[in-house]
């Protein structure tokens, strides 16, 4: 059995341990809010660009786009992967990863070299570990704040890398945040851009948005300005998704963990009262027995 | 017609401008353009520059755009850009380096007309236009 000393150093450990979750829960809350914040700041730009885009392509020749046209042999393929640049968020990485590896399996049967482009470093890591082609990496833009620039950049690169014909086809993997308790990590075609739908129809009122517009310059040459910039929305909406489902799953990852060490620290207390007792009991048998003894 | 129009610029970032406005004026690729209330729906692309409008006071208001699209619709004018600025947030200093390392850039470079020099030139461009805006009297 433990000694009192020992059980009471662990106590204190415990006690400390969860001190440190705590308060890495309520950052973790706090950047959750800021992420949030800064995605519904996000969402009318977004909604907007996907209205106009929709339509203009119901509008404009859709296949005269190099960017939308599909390529018949692929040799190559990028994927960006999304990821956090720390740890301590439960299972939100390794869930990422496992996608890309599923994606990578699947690519690699067919003959099909894959390169990455890393945003997080945990991602990163893995790319290294498992010796796979990294083609550029991207530490510290997940979890903290950072401009539309960002994707605008990576998402430049990777298009002039696949007009260069470097690579025929381009995917995103990173973690959609459904809601505080909820992510999941998804896969999305960047290049070639999947045919684009036309914008919902629920408002009655815009269905025939854009039909009677002039366009200036024409509708084609519109939809050959837009559709680099919607690859630039979708890299910085997958960014945006990912660092908030980061927090999200650190949050409910820290959470868990200070729940995990008041079981424990109980546990514990029970134990130490016990082993007190025990000494207690032990203590006035000895002088119960000391005295009967001089009772003679 | 009488009445304002209501003018909306939005960035991926925030929503920098959401007003009504008496008449707005906009660097469309094709030339410039002005909005009032009543206007045929109208799509185009935008030049990096200034967009001026009136607000309900009749006081003129200046806004950066960089780039981007406006849709017109009778009653609203929407911008859709990378980023755009009021006058009074807009980082000379910034804005002032920027531009040198584009000039110097752009001497390197010299006439060749490849991607890179159209980007410096691009970023020669937003940097004068900011600089040129945030000069204006205040």
């Amino acid at each position: 059995m433990a000694t009192l000393k020992d059980v009471k150093t662990k106590i204190g450990a415990v006690k400390k341990t969860k001190q440190i979750t705590k308060a890495m829960n309520m950052v973790a809350a706090s950047k959750l809010r800021g992420a949030q914040s800064s995605m519904t700041g996000f969402r009318p730009y977004a909604s907007k660009f996907a209205e106009v885009l929709g339509s203009l392509a119901q509008r404009g020749g859709n296949e005269a786009n190099q960017l939308l046209a599909v390529r018949e042999k692929i040799s190559k393929i990028s994927i960006l992967l999304c990821t956090s640049d720390r740890g301590l968020c439960g299972g939100f990485n390794a869930n990422l990863m496992l996608k890309a590896e599923s994606l990578l399996k699947e690519k690699s049967k067919e003959d099909i070299k894959v390169s990455f482009e890393c945003f997080g470093k945990k991602g990163r890591d893995w790319c290294r570990k498992k010796n796979l082609e990294i083609a550029s990496e991207h530490v510290g833009v997940v979890g903290g704040r950072f401009g539309f620039n960002v994707a605008v950049k990576a998402g430049r690169k990777l298009i002039d890398r696949y007009l260069d014909n470097e690579y025929d086809e381009v995917y995103v993997i990173y973690s959609e945040f459904k809601s505080v308790a909820k992510q999941l990590p998804v896969i999305k075609k960047l290049l070639p851009i999947p045919p684009i739908e036309a914008a919902e129809k629920s408002k009655e009122a815009e269905k025939s948005f854009l039909a009677e517009h002039i366009c200036e310059p024409s509708p084609s040459e519109l939809l050959d300005e837009m559709l680099p910039r919607n690859v630039y929305v979708q890299i910085y909406s997958a960014l945006l998704e990912t660092s908030t489902s980061e927090h999200a799953a650190r949050m409910a990852a820290m959470n868990n963990a200070t729940k995990a060490c008041n079981d424990m620290i109980n546990s514990l207390t029970l134990a130490y009262n016990k082993a007190r007792q025990a000494s207690i009991t032990a203590d006035l048998m000895d002088i119960v027995g000391g005295a009967e003894a001089l009772k003679g | 017609m009488a009445g304002n129009i209501k003018l909306e610029i939005v960035t991926p970032e925030k929503t920098v401008v959401s007003e009504e406005a008496q008449i707005v004026m906009a660097p469309g690729s094709l030339g410039e353009f002005g909005v009032l209330i009543g206007h045929t729906p109208f799509f185009t692309t935008l030049k990096v520059g200034i967009i001026r409008y009136k607000d309900i006071k009749g006081e003129e208001r200046l806004v950066f755009v960089n780039g981007g699209f406006a849709e017109v619709l009778p009653d609203k004018v929407t911008v859709l850009a990378e980023s755009a600025e009021r006058r009074r947030d807009i980082d000379v200093e910034r804005a002032k380096s920027a531009l040198k390392r584009a000039q110097e850039r752009m001497e390197k470079a010299g006439a060749t007309q490849d991607i890179d020099f159209m980007r410096v030139r691009a970023a020669l461009e937003r940097s004068m236009q900011r600089i040129k805006l945030a000069g204006t009297i205040r």
